[in-house]
């Protein structure tokens, strides 16, 4: 047993920190909630690119760094502490890429990697559908054989970064007649393609991360399936371990809770800080804890992902626990701020930039993007400790 | 980053568990529960005989130069065996003290009989005012010639009705100072507490106890620097039992809603349950990774008053939740004296309160914070 991150690890961690303190720096950008699913910027995009970030657990064969799961989340986890905006080229980066090399043939990876790897592609999750949603595998849009190529007819929902993607991940039928976890297939292609529209749908922040996309007669080439035909389902749960998997189920509004802690050392109230205050100190120590016993569950699952085993029930574990404590932790924010939380970030007088009133409307989807928590502690009971699911 | 345990861990904590499931069936717990010495001097024998009190101490010492987090194994396995007695108070709480701050002859004298088993040790240091903070401590204790004499009441000392040595910590001059005193000196009254775990805290009152000052153990006045470590080291010792306890009590959750059949299914195959189910394993997980990290840090020597602090808090929060859970998914055979699951519930709590409870070390926390 050992607790420690080695030297090298230690020195990559100063390095990304060094790097986004720059940026701040700079201006280029502020610390956000939110902002790897939310911050759009192609140019921050390039530079971490270009500093070799993208793809860092690939084989170097492929262009990648061949690095640790470790040394990705020691990335990861610095980027969401400084609430970098990567939303062009996290989900690429995350799982698609990996998608990629594990599934993809040599031809898809010599023209698929090198695109994500320089941050060129920003990819749309296409899985969800307006009747399948937990339970994906009862999904209807149909990608029917058509000579060399495939057509596409249906709709997606739900679709993460719909609004800038210029590629998109999708799941879709391939044999109607196959029991419903046996038809379905993976396919990776350019969203520029005629047949294909996007209408964004405005979440209860206000915002557009996610959007429903149309499919009407979309032809695709047949080299745009990854995988195995009709095995697509069990890739896709393999998939979604690592989708589960990483520090932005624990740490998406990480720069609240800097923030917060901030704000109760310059606040008084009658007469003292509030950082003073015992109920308060009680429960920021409370949302340290909590946050400092979900990195230990991140960490070992990227533990478990070097092992070269796919986190399944491990992924569950932590993002069920991250999402609900980012969920506490906006709730507690807006218990500490009282009248002031109400105020929207636009507001006159909004502390803290707004985050404790972003973040408490934008967490309660934490829990339900990449599995509900429902649907999590089902795996869990189920693959780790093994209750019947009869 | 490894997390695993090493080969000797793996094997130590296999056979503590299986010796410990084949010594101490829960009929036996309750002997040694309802017994008034509150263990069995057989089994402490045995234990003595694989080792197990020297475990972690030198091998001049009679021990077996293992370190802390493998002692931290074998714990867990006594939280998840419930095993009754005056083991962490004579290791972790006095035999490690001596070994830390001790004099040659000190260690000379006293740790060999820890670890041969030949005498039992336990730590005197709350008081009435329950608390662990060194205002805490009235007791006195008064120069007099070459001796000291010590008077005040100590309260919640666990073992004391059968300990051969007590730590004491008493007041002098510029502090607090620690002695080791003979538990059979003129002057000791020892009256057993009934708690809620059955175990043996006792209420200690020391009238004009006289001691030498040799028996002095660390530097005079400057015993609440030592008594801090004892404390981080039993709060973490605390978090092992836990570790085990709400682990064995998941097992047996587990095991008790794939059986028990309602509706024609069994219980454990309905969502609610394995919800629940899922929820403890999370608690259970979050304890043993944050009681691994600080019991390594510990180990290692390394500074580790925020992890002791998260590690202690946590399962301080995480256990009731478990055990609350534990009963509901058990139904009405979890709350009947006969049922294993009570031993659990009622030790959880103790272990909960001791060595610093959860908004004890939360205000550590917010300290560590900067707050």
């Amino acid at each position: 047993m050992d607790f420690r991150l080695s030297e090298g690890q230690e020195k990559f961690r100063q390095e990304v920190r060094d790097f986004l303190e720059g940026e701040i720096k700079q201006g280029l950008w502020e610390p956000t909630c939110d902002a790897w699913i939310m911050g759009h910027d192609p140019e921050f995009t390039k530079r971490v690119a270009k500093k070799g970030w993208i793809g860092l657990t690939w084989p170097k064969e492929y262009g990648g760094q061949g690095r640790s799961y470790i040394d990705r989340l020691i990335l990861t986890e610095e980027m969401l502490r400084y609430g970098a905006p990567a939303a062009c080229h996290w989900f690429a980066d995350r799982q698609i890429g990996g998608a990629v090399v594990h599934y993809g043939t040599d031809e898809q990876k010599k023209e698929l990697l090198p695109m994500i790897l320089k941050g060129e592609a920003y990819v749309g999750l296409g899985m969800s559908e307006p009747d399948a949603g937990s339970d994906l595998a009862s999904l209807k849009t149909k990608a029917t054989e058509d000579g060399d190529d495939f057509i596409i007819d249906g709709q997606k929902t739900w679709t993460s970064g719909g609004s800038k993607m210029n590629w998109i991940y999708l799941v879709a039928r391939t044999d109607p007649d196959a029991p419903k976890h046996k038809g379905i297939s993976e396919f990776f292609f350019s969203t520029d393609l005629p047949g294909i529209s996007v209408a964004p749908i405005e979440d209860i922040t206000g915002g557009v991360h996610f959007n429903e996309v149309f499919f009407e007669n979309v032809r695709i080439p047949k080299t745009c399936l990854i995988g195995v035909r009709n095995k697509g389902f069990y890739q896709i749960l393999n998939q979604l371990d690592y989708e589960r998997s990483g520090m932005e189920r624990l740490m998406a509004n990480y720069p609240l809770f800097d923030a917060l802690i901030q704000y109760t050392r310059e606040t008084r109230r009658n007469g003292k800080p509030l950082s003073q205050d015992p109920l308060i100190r009680s429960k920021l120590a409370q949302l340290k804890i909590g946050l400092e016993i979900g990195r230990m569950h991140m960490y070992r699952v990227a533990m478990v992902m070097d092992e070269g085993r796919a986190p399944n029930w491990e992924s569950s574990m932590s993002k069920v626990y991250g999402t609900a404590f980012e969920q506490r932790l906006a709730g507690t924010a807006i218990e500490i701020l009282g009248l002031y939380g109400q105020l929207a970030p636009e507001s006159k007088w909004a502390p803290m930039r707004g985050m404790a009133y972003h973040s408490y409307l934008s967490s309660k989807g934490y829990s339900l993007q990449a599995g509900s928590s429902e649907v999590l502690k089902n795996i869990m009971a189920q693959r780790k400790l093994e209750l019947p699911s009869q | 980053m490894n997390l695993a345990l090493s080969e000797e861990q793996e094997m130590l904590k296999t056979m503590a568990r299986d010796f410990l499931a084949d010594k101490l069936p829960k009929a036996t717990v309750k002997e040694m529960e309802e017994s008034e010495e509150g263990y069995s001097a057989e089994l402490w024998k045995e234990m003595a005989g694989l080792g197990w009190m020297g475990l972690a101490f030198p091998e001049k010492y009679g021990g077996s130069d293992m370190s802390f987090l493998d002692l931290a194994m074998l714990l867990e396995e006594m939280g998840r065996a419930c095993l009754p007695g005056p083991y962490f108070s004579t290791v972790v709480l006095s035999g490690f003290t001596i070994l830390d701050v001790g004099t040659d002859e000190q260690k000379d004298e006293y740790l060999p009989k820890i670890s041969s088993g030949e005498a039992i040790f336990t730590l005197a240091l709350t008081e009435p005012s329950a608390s662990y903070k060194e205002s805490g401590i009235e007791t006195k204790a008064a120069a007099e010639g070459g001796n000291y004499v010590i008077s005040g009441t100590k309260l919640f000392v666990p073992d004391a009705n059968v300990a051969d040595y007590m730590l004491v910590a008493a007041k002098t001059g510029k502090g607090v100072t620690l002695f080791i005193v003979d538990a059979r000196s003129p002057g000791i009254s020892t009256t057993v507490l009934k708690t809620i775990a059955n175990d043996k805290l006792c209420e200690v009152v020391f009238d004009k106890v006289k001691v030498s000052k040799d028996n002095i153990l660390g530097k005079l006045d400057q015993g609440w620097k030592e008594i801090e470590k004892i404390i981080q080291r039993a709060a973490v010792g605390k978090c092992c039992e836990m570790t085990g306890c709400i682990q064995q009590a998941l097992d047996m959750t587990v095991e008790y809603a794939k059986d028990r059949k309602q509706y024609g299914h069994p219980i454990g195959s309905f969502q609610v349950i394995q919800h629940y189910c899922a929820d403890m394993a999370t608690d259970v997980d979050g304890t043993r990774l944050s009681t691994y990290q600080a019991a390594w840090m510990l180990s290692e020597g390394l500074p580790c008053a925020q992890e002791v602090a998260i590690a202690k808090a946590w399962a301080g929060e995480a256990c009731p939740r478990v055990m609350a859970l534990a009963h509901q998914i058990h139904g009405a055979i979890g709350v009947t004296i006969d049922h294993d699951l009570q031993y659990y519930t009622r030790r959880a709590k103790a272990a909960e309160v001791s060595f610093g409870d959860a908004s004890f070390y939360q205000d550590v926390v917010a300290k560590e914070m900067g707050l």
